[in-house]
């Protein structure tokens, strides 16, 4: 049967004014029944053009058949065998441009819910067998370290176990799943999902260190000539933020979406019984047009300010973001100026921010990448009054790592220089996700360490 | 030996401790002017705090620290046997020794704690060390035997005299240049304000100058970007191109400016941990 409604079912989601001033997740997910109504929308396209557009190559047609079979846990073992995080890139995935833009139902309607469908497998899959009992591979004695825990590492060290590897993953943060836990904020992501997958990755017999800076602490060498890894996976991410250059940048109140979004999720300076200290500003304004900009004003939001804007130098059809973020944005009050650029900071004589001075902006010709390019519109100088502003223009690639380790051949991007399987110039050392790309999604990262680990196997298995 | 383990605890004047604190990966590769990052529990803040020395064999760090606010306070219910939360490092650039002859280094107040390992690093890299500590009074004075035993010359400064010789310490940095002494650098550790001035007097006697700045830090890895600096019109992440500085490139009045940022709110935060709980966390 086939269920001929063009939209999606709705999630259920807390109320907008509701919902902006906590950091529960903003949604609960489909019910059974909705995600059969939603999965009964799936017209089994022959081609699957939805697969093409899946960075790893779910079989997402599979899956759906599964869920409107009822068939709930079947659906999440067919998602497992090409994905290691289900149940995070259900709700973190730019699905708009991947799945779900490929999906035929998009040309007339609204695609199949893919994502929240995904969502609703993995979510079903925890509740339901969450506290299976893992037994731990057998080891096949060869050892392989994994350098950061980002999705990129677990979904390396996590393929990797499975094949009897000893893996052990070095994390400098305290806490392991990098840009999922210091970045991507509860109220999208809870943190409790990240940790149940490492939980997993640990019963299976993966090794954490955290607070551990490869490059400091240890180099990749020395892994390799004194620890005994016989491999090596570098996951690292690119966590560099990056500034305007703009008069004011360094005055009291001014701090990148990194450090903002560090000390509410990481260091949870939103809960009471943390230390963590942070500004508590009334007018905030954050610039860029990113995911990483949009939870930091929706975080800027839920910390109690009463006006946040999102500037973004180019129009709504140019934002980065993830649609269904923009969207949720929008609803719990974010003020989004668009077409501005800012040009300088203003602050008081304390050095306090006080202002965001801005020009407006309009789309000329197109450019290289085919966006049309924004121009400054002479003369529209003009100063938003804000009290604290969160800069969220991009990241680079910190160079530790290559800096650090003898002969490491970088790309043209100054990341980390890897082949399509993940391998660099260095025999035995292999690199992906973010340190290889700069700024990607979470899929692609994952997606670049499961080839790592079938990379890692072949060579080991010569 | 448990991970983060304090091994060894020593008051040295009513404000300040030294720790001596299991962390092996850290110890291994520790060099004089680097740093570790701490939390002392699940709920505590990152703090970074100057490695005083290290021990490879026995895999113990050396921390001295000033109780200053609510993290430093907390440390002082850990004893010997606890354990910290976390402990991540070396972090930092070491201290930049080749090529010098005869230096001085300048340490003000709690700085003097951070001024220790570079002083007697260096001497033992085998250049001449000179230590200027300068404190309020009398009872903050600290390490005057371990500076004794680990440089050249010692000069210990009290601003009311009642210790030592009565006086700032940039005014003995200048006596002695004026004095004929040859410096190859001079060193400053201590408060912005002092800093600045001894990179000054340096500077006017044509003597390269360095300063360890210490910035608030989160993740200790350039990730946050929250210990940024102006150095000679560029933006430097303290924690990965320092902490140490050319002194005459270091824009000093937007660093003053940005080391008060959070002062208000640790303000409150230092009054709650004393009031109310004594030092001690009101949850497990
Ligand atoms: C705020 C924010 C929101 C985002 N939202 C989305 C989204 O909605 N959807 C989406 O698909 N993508 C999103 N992204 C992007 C996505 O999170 C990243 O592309 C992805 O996490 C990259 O994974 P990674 O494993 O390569 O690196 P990371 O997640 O960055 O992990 C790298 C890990 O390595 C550690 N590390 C770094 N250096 C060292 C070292 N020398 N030694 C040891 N450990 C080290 C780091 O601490 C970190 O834990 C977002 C990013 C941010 C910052
Ligand atoms: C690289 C580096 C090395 C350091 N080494 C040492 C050391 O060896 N021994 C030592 O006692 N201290 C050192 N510090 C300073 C130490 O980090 C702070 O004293 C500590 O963070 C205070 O934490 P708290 O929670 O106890 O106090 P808070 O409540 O956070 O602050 C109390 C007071 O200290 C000031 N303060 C806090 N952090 C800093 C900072 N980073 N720089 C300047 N002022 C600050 C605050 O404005 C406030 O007035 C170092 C700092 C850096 C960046
Ligand atoms: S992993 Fe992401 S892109 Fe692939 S099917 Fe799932 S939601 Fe879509
Ligand atoms: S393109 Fe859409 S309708 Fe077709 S199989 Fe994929 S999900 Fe189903
Ligand atoms: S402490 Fe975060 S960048 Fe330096």
């Amino acid at each position: 049967m086939i269920n001929l409604v063009r939209e999606k079912n709705p999630m259920p989601e807390q109320a907008p004014d509701v919902r902006n001033k906590n950091f529960l997740e903003v949604s609960s997910g489909y019910t059974e029944e909705m995600a059969i109504n939603e999965a009964m929308r799936c017209l089994k396209c022959r081609k699957k053009p939805c697969m093409s557009g899946c960075p790893v190559m779910v079989k997402i047609p599979d899956f759906i058949a599964k869920i409107a079979e009822g068939e709930f846990e079947a659906a999440y073992q067919i998602i497992s065998e090409t994905s290691s995080l289900p149940a995070i890139c259900g709700r973190v995935c730019p699905q708009e441009n991947q799945c779900e833009g490929k999906c035929v139902h998009g040309v007339k309607g609204e695609p199949v819910a893919i994502g929240r469908l995904e969502r609703f497998a993995a979510d079903w899959h925890a509740e339901h067998y969450g506290d299976e009992e893992i037994k731990p591979a057998e080891s096949n004695g060869h050892k392989v370290a994994v350098i950061g825990a980002g999705p990129a590492g677990l979904a390396c060290a996590g393929d990797l176990i499975n094949k009897g590897y000893e893996v052990t993953v070095y994390e400098s943060l305290h806490k392991t799943g990098g840009v999922l836990v210091y970045g991507i904020p509860q109220f999208r992501l809870p943190k409790e999902i990240v940790a149940a997958e490492v939980a997993k990755l640990e019963a299976k017999g993966v090794k954490f260190v955290t607070n551990a800076i490869v490059g400091r602490a240890i180099t990749v060498d020395e892994l390799m000539k004194e620890e005994g890894y016989e491999s090596v996976f570098i996951g690292t991410g690119a966590g560099l933020p990056s500034f305007m250059k703009i008069p004011g940048e360094n005055l009291l109140g001014v701090c990148s979406a990194n450090e903002y979004l560090t000390r509410i999720n990481l260091m949870k300076a939103y809960l009471p019984e943390y230390d963590t200290p942070i500004q508590h500003a009334d007018k905030i304004a954050v610039v860029g047009g990113g995911n990483v900009a949009m939870d930091a004003a929706r975080c800027a939001k839920r910390m109690g300010a009463s006006e946040v804007y999102i500037i973004y130098r180019r129009s709504m059809d140019e934002l980065p973001a993830r649609a269904e973020e923009v969207h949720h944005a929008m609803e719990e009050g974010i003020i989004f100026k668009l077409l501005t650029n800012p040009v300088a900071i203003k602050g008081d004589e304390g050095g306090h921010v006080t202002g965001i001075e801005c020009v407006n902006m309009e789309l000329g010709e197109p450019d290289a990448s085919g966006r049309r390019r924004p121009v400054v519109i002479e003369g529209s100088n003009h100063v938003v009054p804000v009290d604290m502003v969160i800069m969220s223009i991009g990241t680079k690639l910190n160079t530790l790592i290559l800096d650090t380790t003898d002969e490491l051949a970088a790309n043209e991007r100054g990341g980390i220089g890897a082949d399509a399987s993940a391998a660099t110039n260095r025999p035995g050392i292999f690199a992906g996700g973010d340190a290889v790309t700069g700024a990607a999604t979470v899929i692609k990262a994952m997606g670049a360490g499961k080839t790592a680990a079938a990379g890692i196997d072949e060579y080991l298995s010569k | 030996m448990k991970k983060f383990e304090v091994t060894y605890k020593r008051r040295l004047n009513d404000n300040m401790v030294w720790l001596k604190i299991y962390a092996p990966l850290v110890a291994r590769k520790a060099r004089p002017g680097q740093f570790i990052i701490l939390r002392t529990d699940e709920y505590g803040e990152r703090i970074p705090l100057t490695m005083a020395g290290h021990n490879e064999e026995d895999g113990t760090i050396d921390l001295i620290y000033a109780a200053v606010g609510r993290t430093t306070m907390l440390m002082d219910q850990l004893e010997v046997g606890d354990c910290f939360a976390d402990i991540v490092g070396p972090l930092g650039k070491p201290t930049k020794m080749d090529g010098l002859k005869r230096v001085c280094v300048v340490g003000g107040g709690t700085g003097n704690a951070l001024a220790y390992p570079l002083a007697c690093g260096m001497h033992d890299h085998g250049v001449e060390t000179v230590m200027i500590e300068g404190f309020k009074n009398k009872d903050l004075v600290i390490l005057e035997d371990e500076f004794r035993a680990g440089v050249d010359e010692l000069y210990v400064m009290t601003d009311d005299g009642s210790y030592g010789e009565k006086g700032f310490t940039t005014a003995k940095l200048e006596e002695l240049i004026q004095a004929g002494e040859k410096f190859d650098e001079v060193i400053a550790v201590g408060p912005p304000m002092m800093m600045k001035f001894t990179c000054q007097i340096a500077e006017k006697y044509g003597i390269h100058s360095v300063a360890s700045l210490t910035a608030y830090m989160i993740d200790g890895t350039g990730m946050c970007g929250g210990c940024r600096c102006n150095i000679g019109g560029e933006d430097k992440f303290v924690c990965v191109d320092g902490p140490e500085f050319d002194g005459a490139l270091v824009d000093w009045d937007e660093l003053i400016q940005r080391s008060a940022y959070y002062s208000d709110q640790e303000a409150e935060d230092r009054a709650h941990v004393c009031r109310l709980t004594g030092g001690v966390r009101y949850h497990d």
